[in-house]
């Protein structure tokens, strides 16, 4: 019985991923290589030039959402890892209230918070409107509709999802580890290199890998902030599976755009170090 | 030397800050114009207050479908979470076992399948097998996505605890489900509720996901982006005020009640 136990406690979850993660997978492979249409149906036909083609229509908003992707992951990792830090190492007695704090906009859907931002931001709204009623902004500035708002919306969106797991981190960092190198005479700029920054980076990199995978392939920023001229591949893909029903197209753009994220997981988790890389991917 | 890092950390402190009130000022809109009394068809300018929505709330009534659909759907698809990822987390962390190594690929597969990706294959899956969607297939992708956040956290905190508890209850004659419920369980609690905070939160979010296996149900941020185009009436923004100040309030109860508790 006792042996049996970690089977049978896996098991539910197992079959869960395996049903619904595993198989959809290879449904989804089979599709990509269909042809057909919504209305005749879909043979299998191993079209492997689907791919080709959806990748030679498509190839400027996939560069563009891995250029956006990868920008919000650099401000929210900029922006994020000092908050991290002074909550960890300063918060003291509340830090969980902190933590709260950071965590209020997850009680506000985040289409609605999307929303928010795009009111907050139109044109003549209420901030633009007013600065530019008096004459602190020309008329024709804005921000709606351009990359700053699709990269802002991103950033603004992820940043806790960067922040918890690098707080986390940090968290379990013993003070006594920093005072240790301080009375050896580090000062606290080598302290923080040589010390805390190497122990925070598994938590950095569940950071890194919460954020820039959900951005890239985020179409709901782009579709509300970033207009006619800043498309990304997820809307395309929600576009050709849901209004176009071009399902051997949606389904290849959605294997290359995972296929590209894998390689960037693993070519990134070999450059710091791969022995713990499912472990940090745990934290 | 010291005065130096007393600045930097005030400093930081006030970074700090700004970056919470950075997040909330969304929040902030969202409520404050729940309380405006628009007269045109667009609520976009202030013309003055009135808690006309607030009394209306229930008035749309498909929103108001959208958002029962949304917290059923939710509490569901998180009690399944809670229960299957503990599960799979403590198996994960206590246990080497045949399938481990792949089972935990697994799990580090779901995280870093986007959103988009996983919506598009479960409506291939379903499309192929000719299942209905409902909110039955909306449950089924809600578990999953959520799932390996649930796993991750409960899986942390079984690797950070210190097996000799264990051992030391089960000297002191514990039984295996007597030391999981007063030794492990308390230990792992907080990874537990963790879990299930983010289970919650993300289901009740999601949008993208749920766009692909919703059929004809419809969940809260499924009306609201069907709805940007005509105009989101200010009942969303009364709903989302609600729903923030519940949880909101939850969360404070439950804190104070652990204080009081320790």
């Amino acid at each position: 019985m006792r042996r049996l136990t970690p089977y049978l406690l896996a098991l539910p979850g197992w079959m869960w991923l395996a049903i619904f993660l595993v198989v959809p997978m290879a449904a989804m492979a089979s599709v990509s290589l269909q042809t057909g249409n919504a209305i005749d149906g879909f043979a299998m036909t191993f079209s492997f030039s689907n791919y080709g083609d959806a990748l030679s229509t498509y190839s400027t908003q996939l560069l563009r959402s891995l250029l956006y992707g990868g920008l919000a992951t650099v401000a929210m990792l900029l922006i994020g890892y000092p908050v991290a830090y002074w909550i960890a190492f300063r918060g003291g007695r509340r830090k969980s209230m902190y933590l709260f704090l950071l965590l209020l906009p997850f009680f506000v859907s985040f289409v609605l918070r999307t929303i928010s931002w795009n009111f907050l931001l139109a044109d003549n709204g209420i901030l633009f409107g007013t600065l530019k009623d008096w004459g602190l902004l020309p008329e024709g500035f804005h921000v709606l509709a351009t990359t700053f708002a699709v990269v802002g919306g991103l950033t603004y969106n992820f940043l806790p999802f960067m922040i918890l797991p690098i707080y986390v981190a940090l968290e379990r960092v013993d003070p006594r580890v920093v005072e240790a190198a301080q009375d050896l005479y580090a000062t606290r700029a080598a302290a923080f290199r040589r010390v805390v920054l190497p122990l925070s980076l598994p938590g950095v990199f569940a950071g890194v890998l919460m954020t820039f995978v959900p951005a890239t392939a985020d179409p709901v920023n782009a579709q509300i902030l970033g207009g006619t001229s800043n498309t990304m591949i997820g809307n395309i893909i929600q576009t050709e599976y849901l209004t176009n029903l071009d399902y051997p197209t949606a389904s290849a753009l959605s294997f290359t755009l995972m296929a590209i994220l894998l390689v960037g997981i693993f070519v990134y988790a070999k450059a710091l170090g791969t022995e713990n890389v499912l472990e940090a991917a745990a934290r | 030397m010291r005065t130096r890092g007393r600045l930097g950390d005030r400093l930081l402190h006030a970074y700090t800050w700004l970056i919470i009130i950075w997040l909330s000022s969304p929040i902030a809109v969202m409520i404050l114009f729940g309380f405006n009394d628009k007269q045109s068809k667009s609520n976009t300018t202030w013309q003055g207050f009135t808690l006309r929505w607030y009394a209306e709330l229930f008035d749309v009534s498909d929103l108001t479908v959208a958002l029962r659909n949304s917290l059923v759907i939710a509490l569901v698809s998180t009690v399944i979470t809670v229960v299957i990822g503990t599960m799979l987390g403590l198996a994960l962390g206590r246990h080497r076992f045949r399938g481990s190594g792949a089972t935990n690929f697994l799990v580090f597969a779901a995280i870093s399948t986007p959103e988009l990706v996983m919506g598009a294959s479960l409506l291939s899956l379903f499309v192929s097998g000719n299942v209905p969607r409902d909110a039955n297939t909306i449950i089924i992708a809600h578990v999953l996505f959520s799932l390996s956040f649930v796993v991750v956290t409960v899986r942390a905190r079984v690797v950070g605890l210190d097996p000799s508890l264990e051992e030391a209850a089960r000297d002191l004659g514990a039984t295996a489900w007597g030391t999981f419920r007063q030794v492990t369980l308390p230990s792992i609690m907080p990874g537990v509720l963790a879990g299930a905070m983010l289970s919650f939160a993300l289901s009740i979010d999601d949008y993208v996901v749920t766009s692909f296996v919703n059929g004809s149900t419809v969940t809260f941020p499924l009306w609201i982006v069907g709805a940007v185009k005509t105009g989101i009436p200010p009942q969303v923004n009364v709903m989302g005020t609600l729903i923030f100040g519940i949880g909101v309030l939850i969360a404070v109860a439950n804190a104070v009640a652990a204080r009081r508790r320790a």
